[in-house]
């Protein structure tokens, strides 16, 4: 069923890769209205809760990674879309190229977009609840290796919503039970390590999650992207 | 043992009829739901077979 | 063997089939549920801290069950149809959900119920409440897809992915409920605890749970045989079928 990776699907990969990165570049909306949500997001909670440094200190980690979620979930429904609607997944498919790997490129350039900013501004909004930088780097951490996820578990929900006129919402209420391990570990291995616990289990079990999606993940996308095409 | 002692449930009746009453409900609207969509198909294949007569 | 599984998977023949089944699974969970009823709310004991408000576990316990079981038979299923193309496991996936989606809601009013007079009150995130509220969302999200997609085909396999990937998911959203749940309480307080249950109190909880199971069968089975009659509305037999009726 699944065949090898060649010297040509690799050079597919690459190529594919690239060309996302180029059209990313011409759609620059897709991806930092997400991240402008993420900061903006966070900066509510403050305003409803009130300034108090200690209460902010302890549902930082939360907060922080239920907003990094929202803003995940705001850029899945583009991920497949435009090429959906143009027809060239279609042409993806009827390549000789394993189907699977190429979406796994797609959800790369996906993460490598909406993921690794949302690494990097992290500390920007650890400063904003007072998070300590020991606290601050452990959430990097954790983002760094469930950023991932959130992008591969939804890919599933952007490839089976990707038919529907109306999918992003579908698509939230797809996504949201499966990101709620992610949600768990990532969040409260801060809070964790915060406490003085330590937290390599915690890391371990984030750094399974990933390594199951990574496998499982790509199959389930391009399996129900399939059906989508039809 | 009297009916009242049974039905007040040692004063938590609202709590275990609740969820007894609310178990029966739901399962009853999940039993009549197929019965009923029968006869609802039923009666519409017998109109969509009387229209492909006429035609 | 497998022939006769082909056969069965034609959607004619489990018209049919099923329709010879439901009796099989219907008077039984008619007989169950009044044994269950009667031994759980007049025979059994009342508990000695909970009084009598421990009675509502012989329907939250048995909905919690049937509540994964349910989505277990349904990704089975879904799976089955997908690996051999079967059209009736695909039809009996789809009746699955929203019996599922209702034990899970019974699951989750009667934990509630069970919990005000327990801890005062009407919610309490403790790990099975969180996990059955995830869960419920799961079904949502199932059934949303299923009635999103026109073509009854496509949204059948649609949902037969989603189905699977749901079900992976379960264990690992029960396992970092529980996780989370105990690392915020502590491991020593469960509040739904399962303390010891007594022999008089086991017998109808597992009465209660066969019956819910038997009628979960003879509910779906019911549900498929009219989305099968639906799909198939422009066949003879169908049309035999409804002048026999």
């Amino acid at each position: 069923m699944s065949r090898s990776v060649s010297q040509s699907s690799s050079r597919a990969m690459l190529e594919l890769f690239r060309r996302d990165l180029k059209l990313a570049g011409r759609n620059k909306s897709e991806w930092l209205n997400p991240l402008l949500f993420f900061i903006f997001a966070a900066i509510l909670f403050p305003l409803g809760i009130g300034p108090d440094s200690a209460i902010l200190t302890q549902i930082a980690p939360g907060i922080i990674w239920v907003v990094a979620l929202l803003a995940a979930l705001l850029s899945l429904d583009s991920m497949f879309r435009s090429d959906y609607e143009d027809g060239s997944l279609e042409q993806v498919v009827l390549t000789p190229h394993p189907f699977s790997l190429l979406i796994l490129t797609k959800i790369s350039v996906h993460w490598l977009l909406t993921g690794v900013p949302l690494i990097l501004l992290s500390p920007l909004l650890a400063t904003f609840f007072h998070l300590d930088s020991g606290a601050t780097f452990i959430l990097m951490k954790t983002l760094l290796l469930g950023t991932p996820v959130l992008s591969l578990v939804g890919a599933i929900g952007s490839a089976l919503t990707v038919g529907l006129r109306r999918g992003s919402m579908l698509l939230s209420l797809l996504v949201l039970p499966l990101y709620v391990p992610v949600l768990i570990f990532g969040a409260n291995a801060v809070a964790a390590s915060s406490a003085g616990l330590d937290i390599g289990g915690h890391l371990m079990i984030i750094a399974s999650l990933l390594v199951l999606s990574i496998t499982l993940a790509p199959l389930a996308a391009a399996a129900a992207l399939r059906i989508s095409i039809g | 043992m009297k009916l009242i002692e049974f039905l007040s449930m040692d004063g938590y009746y609202l709590y275990v009829w609740l969820s007894f009453g609310l178990a029966i409900v739901v399962m009853l609207a999940l039993l009549n739901n197929p019965i009923k969509r029968k006869t609802q198909l039923l009666k519409q294949l017998g109109r969509k077979k009387k229209r492909g007569k006429r035609s | 063997m497998f022939k006769a599984i082909t056969k069965l998977a034609s959607l004619r023949n489990f018209y049919f089939f099923a329709g010879k089944l439901i009796p099989w699974f219907g008077w039984p969970t008619l007989i169950l549920l009044l044994v269950g009823l009667y031994w759980g709310l007049v025979v059994a004991p009342p508990d000695y801290q909970q009084k009598d408000s421990y009675r509502i576990i012989f329907i939250h316990v048995p909905a919690a069950w049937m509540s994964l079981f349910i989505y277990m038979v349904m990704a089975f299923s879904a799976a089955a149809s997908l690996i051999w193309k079967t059209k009736a496991s695909e039809v009996f996936a789809n009746s699955c959900a929203p019996i599922g989606a209702a034990f899970t809601f019974l699951a989750l009013a009667t934990g509630s119920l069970w919990g005000k007079p327990m801890w005062g009150t009407w919610w309490e995130w403790d790990a099975r409440l969180t996990s059955e509220l995830v869960l419920l969302f799961l079904y949502l999200g199932y059934i949303a897809l299923q009635s999103a997609i026109e073509d009854r085909r496509t949204a059948a396999r649609a949902t037969a992915i989603l189905a699977i990937v749901g079900v992976v998911n379960i264990p690992i959203i029960h396992f970092s409920v529980e996780w989370w749940f105990t690392l915020h309480q502590g491991p020593t307080v469960t509040k739904m605890g399962k303390a010891s249950m007594d022999s008089s109190m086991l017998i109808p909880l597992l009465i209660m749970a066969v019956a819910f199971k038997t009628y979960f069968f003879t509910v779906a089975l019911m549900r498929s045989r009219n989305e099968i009659l639906e799909r198939e509305s422009h066949t003879k037999w169908v049309q035999e079928e409804r002048e026999r009726l």
